[in-house]
């Protein structure tokens, strides 16, 4: 006889003793810290003086498990480089999980532990949280909820009103990793491929580079929409255009082959582990440097500048063959194509 | 690279001079559309030479007669669609697929053997591939015929759309737009029907064709190499995807494609009827056709008013000549298939910065 695998009841989210046992056993050991131990209704946090950052962040990725992360690094890594690119030293998180009834307890357990495992890589503690079941066809498995605070470094001043003519953009290093795994991953699309995701919270990066370098004016990780997206709320926000050079933008090729073979562009696939900055033209070498010494700035890259905007701001590239095209912010969700 | 470029770029020059009036020509395939577009490959040609995208993107020729054929099997509660990406935004009369899909009865597929494994999980629904595309997508809806014929699966059907890139050649050059003076001949469709197909055209028009990859290089070689024959007065046929393209083509493609398919007159966006252009199930595959299975007419359809799609795919306008581009007609609102298709006209205009 085969041994059912043991799964989420409607009742773990019920408030009594299965989700005392549920909290118990497979939450509180994973995440132990005093705070959380406590269980109260509010964390109580003693936090250095400064500016608060706060963020908050659903997680609904499909599928859960990729190569390179899971649903619970992600929700970790994410809020963590929300606070990272603001500028702040993230400390403390909130972790709600939205569960399926049905649900495996075993897979449960790899989330949890590596959402655990991620905190512990980037410092910060989970330090409230909360869990709901829902009825199966409610919710597609497991939905993760962050939220995250952290404290400003006093001489991270980001704006997009402070960027200037001249200034250079700098990128934490290749893109599309994240979104061309998750693809090559997803029901339907599946394919063979040695991708993996970028997914890695990038706070003790960002902190170094704020603690050294002058002269950051932005940061942002370019997530949903890719870099495209990010450069063109760039050039929004500081009604400067951004002029940039797709021979200094690093792609893996198995990234490029992938994005070609479903007709992507990786400029507006998803990363989960890069920033983008910009930089005062003088500080612009010391940061790229300090970013090449850190494991996960290794194949950063100036890859353009900021410059006068002509008719309307806008991002434009300079392709590989000499030519200039516009970059558009990408329209939300792209499909795979044909011929 | 940038060396053969720019000698490229001399011979457009040369031969514009030469001639003393603009070259127009003509890509027939979207993934050149879109390889032209992201390279920036307009911006490096001479202010005279034209480049129209004509019938390329298997979306954006498709009639609306069968997109609503689609729908019709959309709605209905036995049926489970397996599609391309690019066909799931394309709007019918009323709502495309990605709003049915909120039913959950529209899978999008990477291949046709996808769909017909769809058919094998799902014994209790009808599930219908929606067959589109040319020469490259052909062979793969015919193998799937094949099989599903071999292992007796009952439940699984091909509504084909499939289209034939000559028949709609000819069709542009009989008088649809007489200012085409060249083909950039297509580079997959070529894998399969060889680059000898094209003679037809070269022979009877008068036109040169060039058969050239992917590569923007190799893209704007092929332009120049146009340029040189128009310059000299010559049309020729020539091929610069030597190394994946030979002049005969895949037979065993071929072959496959002639023995489950054959070619019927059929509706064209903005081309109208082309005789012998689409491709139909033969009858002794009749039992795969969904036309036949669930009655649905294969007829011309009514074209959205004020969507300029068809005269954007003969090449006859540019998309900003269009009253609704960019404006009601955007990629988060298409309104007409070229905005749709990520390799459409439209679409690529409005994504790449309108330039030229």
């Amino acid at each position: 006889m085969t041994a059912h695998p043991e799964r989420i009841l409607l009742a773990h989210g019920g408030g009594g003793q299965l989700m005392s046992r549920l909290i118990h056993e497979r939450i509180l050991p994973r995440f132990r810290n005093d705070t959380l131990s406590e269980l109260g209704d509010a964390a109580r946090l003693a936090l250095p003086s400064g500016e608060i950052c706060f963020t908050t962040d659903s997680y609904v990725v499909k599928p859960l498990f990729f190569r390179g992360g899971d649903i619970g690094k992600l929700a970790v890594c994410g809020t963590v480089n929300d606070l990272a690119v603001s500028g702040a030293k993230p400390l403390a998180l909130s972790l709600s999980l939205i569960i399926e009834e049905g649900f495996e307890l075993a897979l449960l357990d790899r989330i949890l532990q590596s959402a655990a495992d991620a905190a512990r890589h980037n410092d910060v503690r989970i330090v409230t949280g909360d869990t709901k079941t829902v009825e199966r066809g409610s919710a597609d498995g497991i939905f993760l909820n962050t939220a995250g605070i952290g404290v400003r470094l006093s001489n991270a001043d980001l704006g997009l009103s402070k960027v200037r003519v001249g200034d250079q953009v700098l990128l934490s290093g290749t893109i599309g990793d994240h979104g061309m795994t998750i693809l090559s991953q997803r029901e339907g699309i599946r394919f063979e491929s040695q991708l993996e995701s970028d997914c890695a919270g990038l706070a003790e990066l960002t902190c170094s580079l704020f603690a050294n370098v002058a002269d950051i004016r932005f940061m942002r990780d370019p997530t949903r929409g890719g870099l495209a997206a990010t450069l063109n709320e760039v050039a929004e926000g500081s009604h400067l255009s951004v002029e940039i050079d797709e021979r200094q933008i690093p792609v893996r090729p198995e990234v490029q082959a992938a994005a070609d073979m479903l007709g992507f562009d990786v400029l507006n696939t998803a990363n989960e582990g890069k920033f983008v900055a910009v930089v005062s033209p003088d500080a612009a070498g010391e940061c790229l440097r300090r970013c090449r010494d850190h494991a996960l700035g290794r194949d950063a890259a100036l890859i353009g500048a900021i410059v006068e905007t002509r008719d309307a701001p806008l991002v434009e590239l300079r392709t590989k063959i000499g030519g200039r095209r516009i970059v558009q912010m990408p329209y939300g969700r792209e499909l795979p194509r044909i011929c | 690279m940038l060396d053969r470029i720019t000698h490229a770029q001399h011979t457009l020059e040369e031969a514009c001079t030469k001639l003393g009036r603009p070259i127009t020509i003509m890509e027939v395939c979207g993934t050149h559309t879109v390889s032209i577009f992201r390279s920036g490959v307009r911006s490096l040609l001479p202010e005279r030479v034209k480049l129209l995208s004509g019938p390329g993107c298997p979306v954006c020729v498709t009639d609306q007669g069968y997109i609503d054929a689609v729908m019709q099997l959309a709605d209905r509660e036995d049926c489970l669609i397996a599609t391309y990406g690019d066909m799931i935004r394309v709007p019918g009369s009323n709502g495309s697929l990605e709003t049915r899909a909120s039913h959950g009865n529209v899978k999008v597929v990477l291949s046709s053997e996808d769909a017909l494994q769809l058919a094998r999980e799902n014994p209790g629904k009808n599930v219908v591939f929606i067959a589109v595309g040319f020469e490259t997508t052909a062979p793969a809806s015919a193998v799937v015929v094949k099989e599903a014929a071999a292992e007796g699966v009952e439940n699984f059907f091909i509504l084909s759309g499939h289209k034939l890139v000559l028949p709609a050649m000819r069709a542009l050059l009989s008088g649809m737009n007489d200012r085409i003076d060249a083909f950039l001949c297509p580079g997959h469709v070529s894998v399969i029907i060889g680059s000898g197909a094209f003679a037809e055209i070269v022979e009877d028009y008068h036109r040169p064709c060039v058969v050239a990859g992917f590569e923007p290089v190799q893209i704007i070689e092929a332009l120049a190499e146009i340029s040189r024959q128009l310059a000299a007065g010559t049309a020729e046929l020539k091929s610069l995807y030597g190394a994946v393209v030979t002049e005969k083509g895949n037979m065993a493609a071929q072959g496959i494609i002639a023995e489950c398919f054959e070619p019927v007159d059929g509706y064209w966006r903005g081309l109208g009827r082309i005789a012998k252009s689409t491709l139909a199930l033969r009858r002794q595959y009749g039992q795969f056709d969904a036309f036949g299975r669930f009655g649905l007419a294969d007829g011309p359809g009514k074209e959205t008013r004020g969507c300029r799609c068809g005269e954007v795919l003969c090449g006859l306008i540019e998309p900003i000549q269009c009253p609704l581009f960019a404006a009601r007609c955007t990629p988060q609102t298409p309104v007409g298939p070229c905005m749709v298709s990520s390799e459409g006209t439209c679409s690529a205009w409005f994504k790449y910065g309108r330039r030229k």
